[in-house]
């Protein structure tokens, strides 16, 4: 009897998951992400320290804390959907976060709770990566160059400041989410969350900088809404 | 065999000094004001622990050489006064030896850390935090901004924590990660750790200070040639110890001021 329970119990859960998540065809949620204000100057990064990473680039490498493209857009802004969405299980490809000119590719890495994460090192120096998290365990570890990837996961949703503690100029950010509506704004300031079965969500922004900023949005059948978010920006 | 001991003392002894005494290894070239006074006295210091340590070996190689057969029916004489005398005498010798270099030492020690800097040297900032240094200049107010361990945003380049949006002082201190100086000018470094003991050092400069966390402490040079010469940590703070270096960059006048313009531009 408890059995039986247990295998309905479960196949209504799985028929949930199936109904509410992603279904191909279903409302978009799109926009653009800029700022208002001046905003601070992307400074030359020196890595004299580290020749082996100062010699990759012709000129050195702007800072990355904020990031903006023509018509006050703003790059690298986590937009994501933080009410509404069921939780999903993790996709099984890793979330990859690579470390190559002594700088993190991508600035801001999003993944689902427990994906996999994988931290490659394709520098010819050593690195020690040290996400700073507060609601997950923390950790840091060293990686020589040449070695294995380090792999890991979150269990918990957190955005997590990410540094080397070798090269203190290198700073990136961890977005883990708890589903797969979520999108990173390019260099327009564009995003889209494609795929929305109808209902009412909360559609959240993230910037590392400048903190986060929500937005109610219903979705009904297949439309296209289109959310807009500013952000003030601050010369310091 | 006693006798072969000896002379194979007497060899390692010489061999030792070879290299010393013919200046096989060369000091690295010595770019500071100060630093032929340093030099001075690492080669007295050289030259007479090396004699005491010659004789020294001599002096064994003798007594293992006379003595190395026990002589069958010869008293054995005994050091005129005993062990105490001899010890009273070795310790009267090394205590004298150890003071001379300090009498000699003291004029180059006080003239890096007794003497204060010139009132128009020029005044540069030093932060040691692992695994990198970083300097500071006060920009065109001539004033430091204040330091506010708070606001450190390494990612945004802001490693001294300072705060320009309140502070006006802040907003043209310009912070580098090479150390450049203008040549023949006085420097007044000002040195704090952000987070475990370092050091700092210059080969060629004859300079080398430890940062101590919770203090401030201060060294001033002149660096008399123009170049670029690596400035490495020397005290180990940490797994990335063995990458924490920086460059000092001596500049004429009329480069480092080009310089100080190109960063007060990126600013």
């Amino acid at each position: 009897m408890r059995t039986k329970q247990a295998f309905i119990t479960g196949v209504a859960i799985l028929a949930a998951i199936t109904m509410t998540s992603a279904v191909p065809g279903g409302g978009t949620v799109s926009g653009k992400v800029t700022y208002e204000g001046t905003p601070a100057k992307q400074k030359p990064i020196d890595m004299s320290k580290e020749p082996s990473c100062a010699k990759q680039y012709a000129t050195p490498p702007p800072t990355e804390t904020v990031v903006t493209g023509p018509n006050n857009a703003l790059e690298n802004v986590v937009v994501y959907i933080s009410t509404g969405a069921p939780d999903e299980p993790p996709p099984s490809q890793p979330a990859v976060f690579t470390q190559k000119g002594c700088r993190y590719i991508p600035h801001v890495l999003a993944l689902q709770v427990n994906q996999p994460l994988q931290v490659l090192n394709e520098d010819q120096t050593s690195h020690n990566i040290h996400p700073l998290a507060k609601i997950n365990r923390e950790w840091n570890k060293s990686q020589p160059p040449g070695t294995p990837p380090i792999v890991d996961k979150y269990d918990k949703m957190e955005f997590i400041p990410v540094k080397c503690n070798v090269h203190p100029w290198m700073h990136g950010t961890f977005a883990v989410l708890k589903n797969s509506h979520y999108s990173i704004s390019s260099a327009d300031g564009g995003f889209s969350l494609p795929d929305l079965p109808p209902g009412k969500y909360t559609v959240t922004a993230y910037h590392e900088s400048y903190g986060d900023q929500s937005q109610e949005v219903t979705i009904a059948g297949s439309e296209t809404k289109s959310v807009n978010f500013v952000f003030k920006a601050k010369p310091y | 065999m006693g006798k072969l001991f000896a002379v194979v003392l007497v060899i390692i002894a010489l061999a030792s000094a070879y290299p010393i005494v013919t200046h096989m290894y060369v000091m690295p070239e010595d770019i500071s004001t100060h630093g032929h006074q340093i030099d001075e006295q690492l080669s007295d210091t050289m030259a007479e622990a090396g004699i005491s340590f010659l004789l020294a070996q001599f002096v064994l190689a003798f007594f293992v050489w006379t003595f190395a057969e026990r002589k069958v029916g010869v008293k054995l004489k005994n050091f005129p006064g005993g062990a105490k005398v001899m010890v009273a005498a070795a310790f009267i010798l090394v205590g004298t030896e150890v003071l001379a270099l300090g009498v000699f030492g003291q004029r180059a020690w006080a003239n890096v850390y007794f003497t204060p800097p010139r009132p128009d040297a020029l005044q540069v900032q030093a932060q040691a935090g692992q695994f990198a240094f970083y300097f500071r200049y006060p920009g065109v107010d001539g004033r430091f901004g204040a330091i506010h361990p708070d606001k450190i945003d390494e990612g945004n380049q802001n490693y001294f924590g300072l705060d320009p949006a309140n502070e006006i002082e802040s907003r043209d201190d310009i912070v580098s990660a090479e150390l450049a100086i203008p040549v023949n000018r006085e420097i007044h470094m000002m040195m704090h750790a952000k987070d475990v003991g370092h050091s700092f050092y210059v080969r060629e400069l004859r300079i080398q200070q430890d940062f101590v966390p919770g203090l401030d402490l201060s060294v001033h040079f002149t660096a008399t040639k123009t170049g670029r010469f690596e400035i490495v940590c020397t005290q180990l703070c940490g797994l990335g110890h063995y990458n924490m270096k920086a460059y000092l960059n001596v500049m004429a006048q009329d480069d480092f001021e080009k310089w100080l313009k190109q960063k007060a531009s990126e600013l």
